[in-house]
């Protein structure tokens, strides 16, 4: 052994980048995702009419040149609405859900992680707000909070929060019964580096998928909390307040609802891509 | 072999509660029922008996990875029950277990070298460079290369993966070693290679091994003493030649009775024991054994009976131990098969001859009167 030289370890690279840029589906997804954060970001820039201007002289028009996605029942340009309010419904969506799993899942860690009656009070708690169906939990929140789309966020985080925390406590649950667990204690890892290294990365797939599908969800009720005054204040546009009104003109104007449900369609197909993919890739196992 | 204890158990039990049910009382598993154990430096223990007989239960109460439910565990004469929790994992650094099951024992989202780090980096032992340097000569030390190091578990096989365990076990410098069946959960051709290594890093860090096992041919192997368990308690306790030479417990002779005669057109007679292990709910009364033991008679139904001494480290607890003429297994017949044997003999011969270092370990351990051969 003397007469050798030391062995030296090798740089660790990064497999989970190599891995994600593989996958056609998380890229598409990362696209349609990155593809709508820039119209949301570049929306002033757009050579689009401002989004409050009427034009009572088109309204409800179907698509055309002047209005490539029609015009909505007070005459405003439904492109342009539909950019502007790509801003509300994305921040609807995402920071919404952040605040559910910055708030939910630690504490399912923690119930599934201390067990006994920490576990008893956060999970009796969270049966509680799961009895409160979910819009009407976040309505009745906005309304407490006070209409503004930043109180409607808060709303739908802490509505959409019990979720997480009954899935972050099963699988911590689960995760603990493995051999691993039992290994890193006997080697006498503490409890914030096992729940760091231990827990999260294995109990992190399941949050992720359940985060994609939650954002879908949190788009649609902000839309109700809008179509409420709870949300988006109007005239500024949200895609879910655009439905909303939407829905009386179907008959006379379908474009008014078809392009924010596409929309609301594609940006929720792109993060459920778009976690699918990070999911795989941060996962070490399959290749 | 006199040796200097180093790990000692005291009426150790451990009694598993079941909830209370809406009538009756709750059921009690007694998976170990008052264990008393002495284990000397340096020396390698083995503790054997069949599936449910409470020897990992027993592993994990010597280290306190679960809490006694009665008696007391002492490393170096301290007692570890009384260690407080941060203590008690400053503790861990020297007393370190194997896994049985290297598929599942393994964090799968942690590099190997992440993984065979963590003792180091739990315990604050060196600098990052001096870390990952142990972490590389422990990697070649148990057979893997360096480069392994940024891997996952899930891309070796199981003999691979077992020695990532060996290595995890031991990078952090123990005294101690409790290995929970380290061999039962992998393929016969590996058995041997992964036993060398242990064997090996035993003598090289001069490390107390303790191997759990249900294999005789691997206890016959490596260890010098042996427990025999029988239904949360010890049974016997002896020399490992002693013990096969001479069983004084009619179960230790049952369970050497069932190792196979590699001679074509061999018999023994047949005393192997009947039924199943007794439900460990509801224990028999005396001795725990009578319900199967050829020899039982009525003292053995009432009385329990308590190991005795029968010298020379030989203990049994057996009210007839010394009396009983138990059918002594002859010499020849204790040699493992003749291909076992054969790997063993195989694999030690190259390790010695890849690892100078080495010879001097190998003729040390062929002082030993092996019965085989």
């Amino acid at each position: 052994m003397s007469a050798v030289a030391d062995p030296v370890l090798p740089k660790r690279r990064s497999r989970a980048w190599v891995k994600f840029r593989k996958s056609p589906s998380a890229l598409l997804g990362g696209a349609i995702v990155i593809f709508f954060i820039l119209i949301a970001i570049l929306a002033p820039l757009l050579p689009v009419p401002g989004p409050v201007e009427t034009d009572w002289s088109a309204v409800r028009k179907a698509p055309s040149d002047a209005h490539p996605f029609g015009t909505d029942e007070i005459g405003r340009d439904v492109l342009s609405r539909m950019i502007w309010g790509a801003q509300a419904s994305l921040l609807a969506g995402v920071v919404s859900v952040m605040i559910a799993v910055a708030l939910g899942v630690p504490l399912g860690v923690l119930a599934g992680y201390r067990r006994g009656w920490t576990d008893a009070v956060i999970s009796r708690v969270t049966e509680a707000l799961l009895a409160a169906p979910f819009l009407i939990l976040a309505i009745a929140l906005a309304a407490f909070l006070g209409p503004s789309l930043t109180n409607a966020m808060i709303a739908i985080g802490i509505s959409a929060m019990p979720i997480f925390i009954r899935l972050a406590r099963g699988q911590t649950l689960s995760v603990m019964t493995e051999d691993y667990v039992e290994s890193a204690r006997a080697i006498g890892v503490g409890h914030l580096a096992l729940i760091w290294r231990y827990i999260l990365p294995n109990i992190f797939p399941p949050i992720i998928v359940q985060g994609t599908l939650t954002i879908a969800t949190a788009i649609i009720a902000e839309a109700s909390l809008s179509f409420l005054g709870l949300g988006q204040q109007p005239p500024a546009p949200s895609w879910g307040s655009m439905l909303n009104i939407a829905k009386n003109f179907l008959e006379q104007a379908p474009w008014m609802a078809l392009y924010p449900g596409i929309a609301i369609f594609l940006v929720v197909l792109g993060f459920n891509l778009l976690g699918d993919g990070l999911r795989d890739a941060l996962d070490p196992r399959d290749t | 072999m006199s040796h200097t204890p180093i790990l000692q158990a005291r009426g150790l039990k451990r009694h598993f509660v079941t909830k209370a049910p809406f009538f009756g009382d709750p059921t009690v598993v007694r998976a170990v029922d008052g264990v008393d154990l002495t284990i000397g430096e340096g020396e390698t223990f083995a503790i054997v008996g069949e599936s449910g007989c409470g020897k990992s239960t027993l592993a994990r109460l010597l280290v306190r990875l679960i809490e006694p439910s009665e008696g007391q565990v002492a490393y170096q004469g301290n007692d570890i029950g009384d260690l407080s929790e941060q203590a008690l994992r400053d503790l861990r650094a020297e007393l370190q277990f194997i896994f049985q099951d290297p598929f599942s024992s393994l964090n799968p989202r942690m590099t190997v070298g992440a993984l065979i780090e963590e003792p180091l980096r739990t315990h604050g032992i060196g600098t990052l460079e001096a870390r990952s340097t142990a972490v590389a000569r422990i990697l070649t030390r148990v057979g893997l290369r360096p480069e392994h190091a940024d891997r996952y578990p899930h891309e070796f096989s199981g003999g691979q993966r077992q020695r990532i365990g060996i290595a995890r076990a031991l990078v952090s410098g123990p005294k101690v070693v409790i290995g929970d069946e380290p061999v039962s959960a992998l393929d016969v051709s590996i058995q041997a290679q992964v036993i060398n290594i242990l064997e090996d890093l035993r003598d090289a860090f001069g490390l107390t091994l303790i191997v759990i096992a249900h294999d005789l041919a691997v206890i016959r192997h490596m260890s010098d003493r042996v427990a025999v368990m029988y239904l949360g308690k010890i049974v016997e306790v002896s020399p490992t030649d002693a013990l096969f030479r001479s069983p004084a417990h009619p179960y230790t002779e049952a369970l050497l009775e069932a190792i196979p005669i590699p001679t074509v057109g061999a018999r023994k007679a047949h005393v192997a024991i009947e039924g199943d292990l007794p439900n460990p709910i509801a224990p028999p009364s005396g001795c725990r054994f009578h319900t199967r033991c050829p020899y039982a008679i009525d003292t053995c139904r009432t009385e329990e009976p308590v190991l005795r001494d029968l010298g020379d480290g030989h203990q049994a607890a057996c009210h007839f131990a010394g009396d009983l003429t138990l059918k002594r297994i002859k010499p020849g017949d204790l040699r493992r098969t003749p291909a076992a044997a054969r790997r063993f003999d195989v694999y030690s011969a190259a390790r010695a001859r890849t690892d100078p270092a080495k010879t001097q370990h190998s003729s040390s351990r062929e002082e030993k009167p092996h019965a085989y051969r």
